[in-house]
């Protein structure tokens, strides 16, 4: 039964995982950017959610609320001020670099305003309820709610993605971005949409991280190491992968960990190397064709 | 006018594809470029949409200067390109590849229906692929999705380029219809006789310069040859 437990709170830790990918896995898709800075920018919503905690008593939960449309901002204004700049050759080297740079000034800036202390944000009672399945197995309430938002957020972009006018634009664009442009399509606005979108996920995922565990201004390029996993184990450009991704990784990790307490992590890091050795598309990549 | 270009200059990085070249298309007509390979057909489309980064001249689109006007806005003027080689999205539908043509498009007579009408060998492959299709009926959904963008000027670029002649034929008995709805149609064609035969009026490019123009009933083909070959007399 431990094993079974093991698997069902991999599970749910994967929805986490995968909360975080999707953003990753947006931004890929769309504009081939490979955004360094991801997890530090999950970890700034974390703060602005604390920020406004410590202001207001309300449930962490809410904060969502002010959060999301924030960060939705904060994409758009940063892909269309900066991001959009670097996109202008072949060149895939100027976006990390610029990502880079962006994830070191986003992690002083918060050790300067919020300083190194680790931090939480409390969502009360709700945080320790579970459902208690028999007993030794139980899922709490808060890391299923957590699968279930990661679930909601992927369906409803998959839903964007293939059903809406957005969505065939994005599809377009990634495929042939200059006879997108044809089309009428504003890749700078386009752009910036997929950044914000990508940004208010990625507020999402920082909020349950906030209540799920503590944080500190260091700990974001953890968070996009496993984020990054997520994605390639899933394979680039599809959202179903990202989120059995972010599932496998999550299983892993706690596998490994009921082997040794230690091997949690490496047992993530071993899966996302096999499947890079193995199956380098991703377990639902399209194969990459031969160049 | 509804297409003035004038004393145009483009280049690729430092080569220079057109020198003062300066083109005239009246509304209603319809205009074919020709010239051999590499004399400048497709940048002249190209400067006139605005992918061309780097050009000098004036380019007057409806008594609108272009200059500085982005691709995308162009669109939405009625400035529509069927780019060479048919860049069909591959993970689009032939319908979402439609759809796409009329992200910012004029309101005008084109739709879905109107072009599956136009053009059936599409209607019953539309949930298909856009790249899953033939040559041909690639090319047929490239002009497709253009006109889902009401185009005001038309700019067809080698439409007929590497299809059967029976596919191009087709293609072309398209042509008095989408000129009827009111669009002005400029053509890139290699097939100097098919050019002749759809356009009213036919320019001649040769190493990025107008080798000859006038109308296509008043050229004879010694006029020609000389033109596209680069022969002095």
């Amino acid at each position: 039964m431990t094993w079974l437990n093991d698997v069902v709170q991999g599970l749910l830790l994967g929805g986490l995982y995968a909360l975080f990918a999707t953003g990753l896995s947006l931004m890929f898709g769309v504009m081939r950017l490979v955004n360094l800075a991801h997890g530090d920018l999950s970890i700034v919503a974390a703060f602005i959610a604390l920020a406004i905690v410590d202001a207001v008593p309300v449930n962490p939960l809410w904060t969502v609320l002010v959060v999301v449309p924030l960060m939705f901002g904060v994409g758009y204004l940063l892909q269309r001020g900066l991001l959009n700049f670097t996109l202008r050759g072949a060149d895939p080297l100027p976006p990390v670099l610029v990502t880079f740079g962006l994830s070191i000034i986003l992690q002083n800036l918060l050790l300067e305003s919020f300083s190194a202390d680790s931090q939480g944000l409390d969502a009360g009672r709700i945080e320790d309820a579970s459902i208690r399945l028999s007993d030794r197995l139980a899922i709490g309430w808060f890391p299923l709610l957590t699968l279930l938002v990661a679930i909601g957020v992927l369906v409803g972009l998959q839903l964007v993605i293939s059903r809406t006018r957005l969505g065939r634009a994005f599809r377009a664009t990634s495929d042939d971005p200059q006879a997108a442009r044809l089309m009428g399509i504003d890749n700078r606005h386009l752009f910036a949409v997929a950044t914000g979108i990508a940004l208010a996920t990625v507020a999402v995922a920082g909020l349950f991280l906030g209540i799920r565990t503590t944080f500190t201004p260091s700990v974001g390029p953890t968070r996009l190491i496993f984020a990054f996993e997520a994605v390639i184990i899933g394979g680039l450009g599809s959202l179903w992968g990202t989120l059995l991704g972010g599932l496998v990784l999550g299983v892993a990790q706690t596998l490994g960990a009921q082997l040794s307490p230690g091997w949690g992590v490496l047992a993530g890091h071993l899966v996302f190397l096999a499947v890079l050795a193995f199956r380098p598309a991703g377990l639902l990549g399209k194969p990459v064709p031969a160049q | 006018m509804l297409l003035e270009v004038e004393r145009v200059a483009s280049f690729y990085g430092g080569f220079q594809a057109l020198f003062e070249v300066s083109v005239q298309v009246a509304e209603g007509e319809t205009v074919a470029i020709i010239g051999a390979n590499g004399a400048g057909k497709s940048t002249l489309l190209k400067t006139v949409v605005g992918l061309m980064a780097r050009t000098t001249g004036t380019v007057v689109f409806d008594g609108r200067p272009l200059g500085g006007v982005p691709t995308h806005r162009r669109l939405g003027m009625g400035i529509v390109m069927v780019p060479e080689g048919r860049r069909i999205f591959p993970s689009l539908t032939v319908e979402e590849n439609l759809q796409v043509g009329a992200h910012q498009a004029r309101a005008g007579p084109w739709n879905v229906g109107r072009v599956l009408e136009l053009l059936p060998a599409l209607a019953d492959k539309r949930r298909r692929p856009g790249t899953r299709l033939s040559g041909g009926e690639q090319q047929m959904l490239a002009i497709g999705r253009a006109l889902m963008g009401n185009p005001r000027l038309l700019l067809l670029d080698e439409v007929s380029l590497g299809l059967a002649p029976i596919v191009v034929r087709r293609i072309y008995e398209a042509m008095p219809e989408i000129i009827s709805s009111g669009a002005t149609v400029v053509l890139v064609e290699q097939d100097v006789g098919q050019a002749l035969r759809a356009a009213d009026r036919v320019y001649c490019l040769l190493e990025g310069r107008v080798a000859l123009q006038g109308r296509s009933a008043g050229l004879t083909r010694q006029q020609l040859s000389d033109a596209y070959f680069g022969m002095r007399a």
